[in-house]
Parts: structure tokens; sequence; C-alpha cells
């Protein structure tokens, strides 16, 4: 299972973080902190993986954002490289070239399309067609509400 | 984000429409009441600040405005406020603030609301109770919603904070959505499942009739989820574990699992499920860990699935990192369960590539797995050693690591020569972190497995240059053993280390101590011979030639004290080794004195203790020297344990507590110890004690019944303690004379140590004084319910005929114990009476006891104040 997915650009900005474990927020700073650090000052022909505590820690990079997993001794590392591949796939997809931009001023996307992928911690969904076609019908649920919600407003309604 | 993909008539131009509205919405708004800065535009200000300050201010101010809207309700703005407060969150500042918010919002009825607020929920949501029960609310009504996205956003919550309240409060529901029609919702509530046994496994039962039929799912998604559920109750308990192996949905579970496998790997191409032309790894590697678990130990069941892996195994293209995946979880899949043993071979093989693998993550990951099966499978691990070996010489610093333990674990006799020299290699270019982890294991592997003692010797000299400061203090002792132990060697081994010593060795103390030790004890035949063939011998060293290379050693500010101690010693012995020939005092002699004398003025109190003392060997006490500095006999230490190797490999190297009670408890402690000690009895500081104690103390000294008192008296008086008798054998270890800890009479009991060892375990009593028709006894008894606990049953005798009266028992130890002394049977003591007393001493640091006595008594000849100090405790009574 998956213990927590961080996001952070190379200056150490955090972009994202998923918390799939009960943590107080002092110790999720404190375990972000550290991790990013470590992660940023190893070289770039080392090893994806990194035996953090009693976690393992998996991290790519892809252009200026680092993707960084926890997962537990029994996991997958080589699969967690593919589900950190599959997320980027789908921000891809649905910002259409996602750059580091799209997911600062869209972070709550970011999340939404993290969660159609895993629950729990666990991956829930294996085809991408599936998560977009999630994704997108919510997605116009929220327009429906929001052109509801402005006809009303209006006086059109 | 175009809304013409999705079946929205395509002429309606939805962003253009959306924009106008949004910007209705806001005029209309701003009449009421002044719209909030927009999500978009608090990031731009914030990005926009250009120092922590000035980011500062403009979250402060944005975080008092939504505080305000919360305090006045506004529920129009209260997503747009609360998106704003998570991105705030997420640059670290606090904003618990907004926990309620989030849950007003997920109480909405609009769905753009429910989505952030349970975006928040799951972001700024502790484990706090009161909000947990509200959420948990929330969550029970959302999950009975008619809409499949708000029960999917319900469960997608619940799955990443579910309590143990939440996952009880909730269960049933998650259950009766496991058996929903609607695919979308059904694998959500499969993993809440999967998180609520996580968090209370005792709800599993509940789960089991709705968890058997997903395996009979076609669609992918309810189909891992459904694997992942198995997992964890099959991990989680072997009776549910024997229950999906006996019967699940009308069909045995492995065989069930492995159509599915079979299907994946056998079916074209499917667009949906391809990964780089593998079909849908994520279910082929869940499904390959649920085999593992339903073969582990089960010969018919891992029958059944011999093929499919070994049909995973060669089928599965490798070119990409997907596929290795798959392989590496087979792998370790067919090390797991009862296995035939061709496949087993296939699977270290498969390794075997990964080591040759370009992608530095696979050679970690095989390296990792082959550390675990190495135990299991050592001969075919051992084909892939070179390939091991070199990966000594990766890049990756974790990868370097993972080879150094796999190298260690596969040391054998066989191999030993050969592995070790790459290993010394490895050392020797080795990062500092590696270095103490990997010279302690190449001396385990060399104490277990050394052809011979030459080489094993060879062995430990080159770790000691190699490792230099990071090498164990352990390593010292356990070579000096050696060396003394192994006779026929010695001659090799002093030239060996002369020849290093003669090198610059301020960065190898350990090394230096070594050959300090060995040159003091065989400087005559460094110098002298005779030399076997075989040894490479100095040609022509002179005595001048050693004393400088001492000199240089006790002179260089860089040596440590303990390395000085050493060099000190080693210098007073070789005035005994050096031949003197004819002349009665050779310049070597002089120069000796001369440096040793010159430190019993050193700033450091145990050199300068040492330089006295030794200076005295060379006065008043010249005739003893010879004797007293003989050759120590082999030594027969115990060694750390060789099968320590496996532990180490295995990452818990508990080795610190054997090597500190070799040398070195550290130098400072002791002499506060000490120091305390001598505070409690109010007889000032060491150095006026030391001035103030003249030599015609000795008198009070009781002369023990040894050949040796003349020493005792010597040291007596220079020192402010005053050995008692040693009517109670102590077993020192010989080595302990090099110990900073002893800072009073140890290197008298050391060195008459070798002519007074007995039996340890008979000392249940000891005589601590005995003077003028007054005996003390100690009585020793440790305490059976606590460990660290000694009792003293003090009894002091009148052997005399006349009464002593006012007699008064005072002791003290060194802080690092606790004395409590009962009140004493008398003070008066008639002739051959006695008076008892008990003390108990806590040890809880297992350090060894020294206490400091205080007897006064009146007499026939009037008031006596005698003091004396009893270090003799035997140590037996200290463990």
């Amino acid at each position: 299972m998956m213990q927590f997915m961080l996001l952070f650009s190379r200056q150490g900005k955090l972009r994202l973080q998923k918390w799939y474990v009960a943590h107080p927020d002092k110790l999720k700073k404190k375990i972000t902190r550290e991790l990013i650090t470590t992660i940023l000052a190893r070289k770039p022909k080392m090893s994806s993986f990194l035996e953090w505590k009693d976690v393992k820690v998996v991290y790519k990079r892809y252009a200026s954002l680092y993707f960084c997993c926890a997962i537990e001794q029994n996991d997958n590392e080589l699969l967690t490289l593919e589900i950190i591949h599959r997320y980027v796939e789908l921000l891809d997809k649905y910002f259409g070239s996602v750059c580091e931009l799209d997911i600062i001023f869209n972070f709550e996307k970011a999340y939404f399309i993290l969660d159609e992928l895993l629950v729990g911690g666990e991956i829930q969904e294996t085809s991408k067609k599936n998560v977009l076609k999630a994704i997108a019908a919510q997605d116009l649920l929220q327009e429906d509400e929001a052109v509801e919600g402005a006809l009303r407003e209006i006086g059109l309604l | 984000m175009n809304a013409s993909e999705h079946g929205f008539n395509p002429a309606f131009n939805m962003a253009s429409i959306k924009q106008a509205i949004n910007e209705a919405v806001e005029r209309v708004s701003t009449v009421r009441m002044p719209a909030p800065t927009r999500l978009r535009d608090l990031i731009r200000q914030i990005r926009a600040a250009r120092t922590a300050a000035e980011e500062r201010t403009v979250v402060n101010k944005e975080c008092a405005y939504i505080r305000s809207t919360f305090r006045e309700e506004d529920s129009v703005w209260r997503c747009r406020n609360i998106a704003k407060l998570l991105y705030i969150h997420m640059l670290g500042y606090p904003a618990h603030f907004g926990q309620l918010e989030c849950l007003k919002l997920i109480a909405s009825p609009r769905f753009t609301d429910k989505r952030i607020g349970y975006l928040g929920a799951m972001l700024l949501l502790d484990e706090r109770q009161d909000v947990h029960l509200l959420i948990t609310n929330c969550l029970k009504n959302d999950l009975n919603s008619s809409t499949q996205f708000v029960i999917g956003l319900a469960l997608c919550t619940l799955g990443a904070i579910a309590s143990p309240e939440m996952a009880r409060d909730l269960a049933a529901e998650v259950e009766r959505l496991m058996k929903s029609p609607n695919a979308y919702i059904r694998k959500k509530a499969a993993l809440c499942a999967f998180r609520i046994i996580r968090r209370v496994p005792e709800l599993m039962e509940m789960f089991l009739p709705a968890t058997r039929s997903l395996l009979t799912e076609k669609n992918h998604g309810v189909l891992i989820t459904g694997v992942t559920l198995i997992t964890e109750m099959c991990e989680n308990s072997v009776d549910t574990l024997n229950h999906f192996k006996k019967e699940c949905g009308h069909r045995e579970i492995v065989p069930n699992l492995v159509r599915i496998l079979k299907n994946l790997i056998l079916a074209g191409y499917s667009p949906e499920h391809d990964v780089s032309g593998v079909s849908d790894p994520f279910l082929q590697v869940k499904i390959l860990r649920l085999l593992r678990i339903l073969g582990r130990n089960d010969v018919d069941a891992s029958e059944a699935m011999n093929d499919i892996l070994a049909q995973v195994a060669t089928n599965t293209e490798t070119s990409k990192n997907v596929g290795n995946t798959i392989l590496y979880e087979t792998v370790l899949s067919i090390m797991d369960i009862k296995s035939e043993s061709g496949l087993r071979v296939l699977a270290v093989n498969i390794l075997g590539r990964f080591l040759l693998n370009n992608d530095k993550n696979i050679r970690y990951v095989a390296l990792n797995t082959l550390l675990k099966t190495v135990y299991v499978d050592t001969s075919a691990v051992q084909r892939h050693r070179s390939t091991i070996l070199e990966c000594l010489k990766d890049p990756d610093v974790s990868i370097r690591r993972r080879a150094m333990e796999l190298s260690f674990a596969l040391v054998n006799t066989n191999n030993i020569r050969n592995m070790i020299k790459e290993l010394l290699l490895f050392l020797e270019r080795a990062d500092p972190e590696f270095k103490a982890q990997c010279s302690s294991n190449i001396v385990m592997s060399a104490e277990r497995f050394s052809p011979n003692k030459r080489w094993h010797l060879e062995t430990l000299f080159k770790v000691l240059i190699a490792a230099g400061n990071y090498v164990r203090d352990d390593v010292v002792a356990c070579t000096i053993q050696l060396i003394s132990e192994t006779q026929t060697q010695q001659v090799y081994a002093v030239s060996a280390l002369w020849r290093a010593l003669e090198k610059d060795t301020f960065d190898k103390q350990p090394l230096t101590q070594v050959a300090t030790w060995c040159i003091g004890e065989y400087g005559d035949v460094l110098l002298y011979g005779p030399y076997p063939d075989d040894a490479d011998a100095p040609v022509n060293l002179t005595e001048d030639e050693v004393i400088d290379v001492y000199q240089r050693l006790l002179w260089s500010p860089q040596n440590t004290v303990v390395t000085k101690q050493y060099t000190l010693l080693s210098l007073t012995k070789l005035s005994t080794r050096f031949q003197r020939g004819n002349d009665m005092l050779p310049p070597f002699y002089r120069k000796i004195r001369q440096i040793i004398d010159t430190f019993g003025s050193n700033l450091n109190i145990e050199l300068q203790q040492r330089g006295i003392e030794f200076s005295q060997l060379f006065r008043k006490y010249d005739h003893l020297r010879p004797s007293l500095l003989e050759r120590m006999p082999p030594m027969e230490t115990a060694r750390p344990q060789a099968n320590g190797i496996i532990g180490m490999v295995n990452g818990d190297p508990d080795m610190d507590d054997e090597k500190s009670s070799i040398i070195e408890p550290g130098n400072t402690t002791s002499q506060s110890d000490s120091s305390a000690l001598l505070d409690l009895l109010g007889s000032g500081d060491l150095s006026s004690s030391v001035s103030t104690m003249p030599a015609g103390n000795t008198p009070t000294v009781t002369t023990p019944a040894t050949n040796s008192n003349d020493l005792l008296d010597l040291l007596g008086g220079l020192d402010l303690t005053t050995p008692t008798s040693i009517s109670v054998p102590h077993q020192q270890l010989p080595t302990q004379i090099f110990s900073p800890t002893n800072t009073t009479n140890y290197l008298v009991d050391g060195l008459l140590n070798s002519s007074s060892m007995s039996n340890p375990n008979d000392v249940p009593s000891m005589v601590v004084f005995d003077k003028q028709g007054l005996k003390i006894t100690f009585k020793l008894e440790r305490s059976l319910d606590n460990a660290d606990l000694l009792i003293i049953n003090m009894v002091a005798q009148n052997s005399g005929l006349s009464q002593i009266t006012d007699f008064l028992f005072q002791a003290a130890v060194p802080k690092t114990f606790q004395l409590h002394m009962l009140s004493p049977s008398g003070s008066l003591l008639l002739p051959s009476g006695q008076v008892t007393q008990v003390l108990k001493v806590t040890n809880i640091n297992k350090a060894a006891l020294r206490m400091r006595l205080r007897i006064s008594y009146t007499g026939t000849a009037g008031p006596i104040l005698e003091q004396t100090e009893v270090n003799n405790f035997p140590t037996v009574a200290m463990q």
C-alpha cells in the first residue's frame, strides 16, 4: 500500500501531497521536508529508490517536477514507477502536455485525477480511458451546476 | 478542457458561455458584497512575492479575509475560499480553521461544493474525534446518494482517512456498495473494504461473501481491487487464506487466478490496458503477489502455479521497465512458494540478467532480491559472484551498499582469498560511511574462513591500513590477541607493523596502537632476529631509529591519548627489549628515560600518571623493571562472535556493545567519577591530594602477602589511593592495562595478574581491610530479582584483645552507582566480637565497581581514622 505521494519542484516547493496514512500535521511536514532535501541532494545517476525509515521511497523526475511515493516493504518498487508514470500520462492527457504551472494553478484537478487512479493507496483503475472518462463526467457535472447557478442568479431560471 | 468532447452539442461554445455567466455572477454578487479574490489571482499574487516575508504578508491577509467570511457564514464563496485555503495549506501555513467549513461544503447539495469539500477533508482532517463524528454522518448520507460520483467521492475519502471508529460505523454501507451493479462503485467499495480491514482487522468476516464474487469480474478495475482485497485478507489471517483456497465463487482460487493471468499474457493487444506491449502489468503484478501468498508452504497450490510462473518468466518482454516489473514479481513468487528446482534456477538467472541491465533501478532490485534469497539458495547465487563484485564499483551508492552486503553473504572457505581481495580494494576506495561496517565484516569473515594464520594477519593489517580511523575498536583487540596467540607469525607481524608505522599514521590510530603494542612486546626480534626465511625483515634497524619513530608518535598532537598510552607503555617495554651489550647505560636507555620523564608533567592526567609511574621504574625500582615488563603470555580472550556476520548483513549491526567492553569506556567520565568520589569524602581535588599525601603515608597501607609489596608501596605513595589486600584474585583482562579508565592501581593489578589468576566464580567474600586487629570482610550477594543490584554484607571483626568503640563505617561510590547503606548492627566491638552492616549497590551501567571506605573508631591508642579504596571487586559481581 502506498503511504503517501508528494510532488515537488526542483526548488524544493511542494506542489501536491496525498497521504494515505494518518499522521499529525507536524509529522507530515517533517517527513516532507526531510524527503525533499534528501531527494534533491541525490545525483542523477543514482537509482530511484531510497530506503528511508521503515518505508521504501520511489521517486522520479519529470521535467521540473519530482514525483515521490513511499511504499511498504512488500510492495514492488518497479511497479510504483509505473504508477507514477501512469499518473503523469493522465495529467498529460487531461491538461494537454502538462507542465508544472498547470499543476500549480489547477492543483485541485491534479488531486481529482489522482483520486480516480488510486483509492486508499492502492490502484483502483488500470484503464487510462476509464479514469479520464470519470473525470470528464464529473467536470461536466460541475459545469452544469455553474450554468444552472448563473442562470438562477440573473433571474433566468 | 474542451466540453465538446463529452457529448455536448458541438455548436454550443461552452467556454465562452461559461465565461460570460461567471462574469455575470461576479457582477451580481458584487452588489451584495465584494467578490473574494479568485484562486487563480491569489496564486499569482503569492508567486509574485519576491521574499518569504512578502509571501507571508499576502498569505496572512488572505487568511484573515477567509476567516472573516467563515465567521459570516458566507456560503456563496465558501467553495472558492476553501480552495484558496488548500493552496495556502500546501505552502505550509496553518489551515485547520477550515476543517468545519469543509464539512459544510460536503453537506451542500452541489457537486462542486462536495468535490472541494471532500478534497479539503482529505487534506485538512487529522484523526480528531469531534470532527470525525460529523464527517461520518456526511459520509453515511453520501454513500446512499443516487449519484454515482457523489458515492465515489465519499468512498474515496473514506479510503484515505478512515479511522477505526469510522471504519466500524461505515463498514455495513461499504459492504452493501461492494455488491452494487455499478462497476465504478464496486471497485472503490472494494478498496474501502481493504482500508477498513487494515484499520480494524476483526471486521473482515462481514466482507467475505461479497469479496468472493469479485474475482469472476471482467472489469479490470474491479478485478484488481478484488485481488488487492483478498491479498490483504489472506495476509491477515490463516483461516481466511484456507477459506479462499477451498472455495471461492464455486471455483478454486488458484486455478481461477492462473486462468486470469493466462488470459492476460495470451490475449492479443488490447489498447485499453496495454503498457509498452505488456497487457495490464498492474493487474499481473497483483495476481502474482496473491499467488505467492497462496503457494507459500502449500505443495499443491505451488504445483498448480508452476507452469504459469514459468510461462510469465519466459514470455515477458524485457526491454522496458514494465516487463522487468513483472519478472521481478514473478521471481519473488518463485522464491517464496514450493516451486520446482528448475524454476528456482530460472528465477536466479533472471536476477543475474538484471545485474547486467543498464537500468540502475533494475540492478538495485536484483541485488536486493538476491540478498533475500542468498541464504536459501546460496549455490545458485554464487554463480553470479563476479557480477556482484562488479557492482561494488557501481556509481550508485545504494547499489554499492547492497553489493557489499551480498558479497559478505557469499564469502566462504573456498572463495575467501578472492572475495576479500576484492572487498579490500572496495574498502580502500569506499566512502567513510561504509568503512566501519566493511572493515568489521572483513575481520569477521577472516575470523571465520581464513585459510591460515599468516593470511589472517595479512588481512587484518590491510584492513587497519585501508580503513584507518574508521576501524572499530574491537579490531584492535582481536588483532593483538591473534598476534599474541600465534607465536610462529610474531616475527612477520612485528616487521610488517614496523614498516607500516614508519609512514605517517595519524589517520590510522588503531593501526598505530596495534603496531606499538607488538613492537613493545617483540621489539627484540624486530632488531636482532632471528628472522625466518619468509619474513621480510628490516635491514640494520637501530635502536635510535625506533626511538625516533616513537618520539614522533608521542609528540604528534594528532595522535589520541589512548594511542600515546600504548606508545608510552611500549617504549617502556622496549627499554628491556633492546640489548645493552657491555655498556651499563647505553645511549638509547637515557633517551627512553628522557622521553618518559617529560610525561611526568604532561597536561593529560592519564599520560602524566603513566609518565611518573614509568619513570619510577627506571629509578628506585630499576631492579624490578625487567621482570615486570616481561613478555605477556599468549592471550586467550573471547573474540567477537564470527556468526555476527549474518546479523550484520541483515542490517542489524549490534556490534557496539561488544567493542566497548574491550577497550575505551571513555576517558572523561572516569575522571569525573573519581573526582566526584573525592569530593564526597571531602579530600579536595586530585592534584592537591597528591601533593598533600606524603610518601610517609605508606605505613597505613596494609601490605598484602605477595612479593610485590615494594611496588605497591611505591604506587601507594604516588597515588592517593592505597591498594589493599589482593586476597581476592580478580580476573582483569590483560588488555585492561591499557584501559584509560584505570586511574588508580590497575597497572599493578594487570602486571600481577599473570601470577595470580584463579577461578573467578569462587568469590563470595573478600577482605577489604585488616589492620591492628580490625578485619573488615565483604560478603557479596547478587540479588535474585534485580540483576543490577549487588548486596554487600559487611562484617567488621575485632580480632584484637581490647574493645573498639565508636566504630563507624562509611562508604562512597562513583556517581554512576547508587549506594544504599542500612544501619549497622552496632558501634561497639568487644574482643572477637563483630558488627555487621548491609550495603546495597545498584549498578545500572554495569561498570567496574570502585568503593572508597572510611573507617573510624576508638581503640586503646585513641581515635583512629582510616581510609582505603576497594577496586578489586570480582567482575562476576558486576555482570
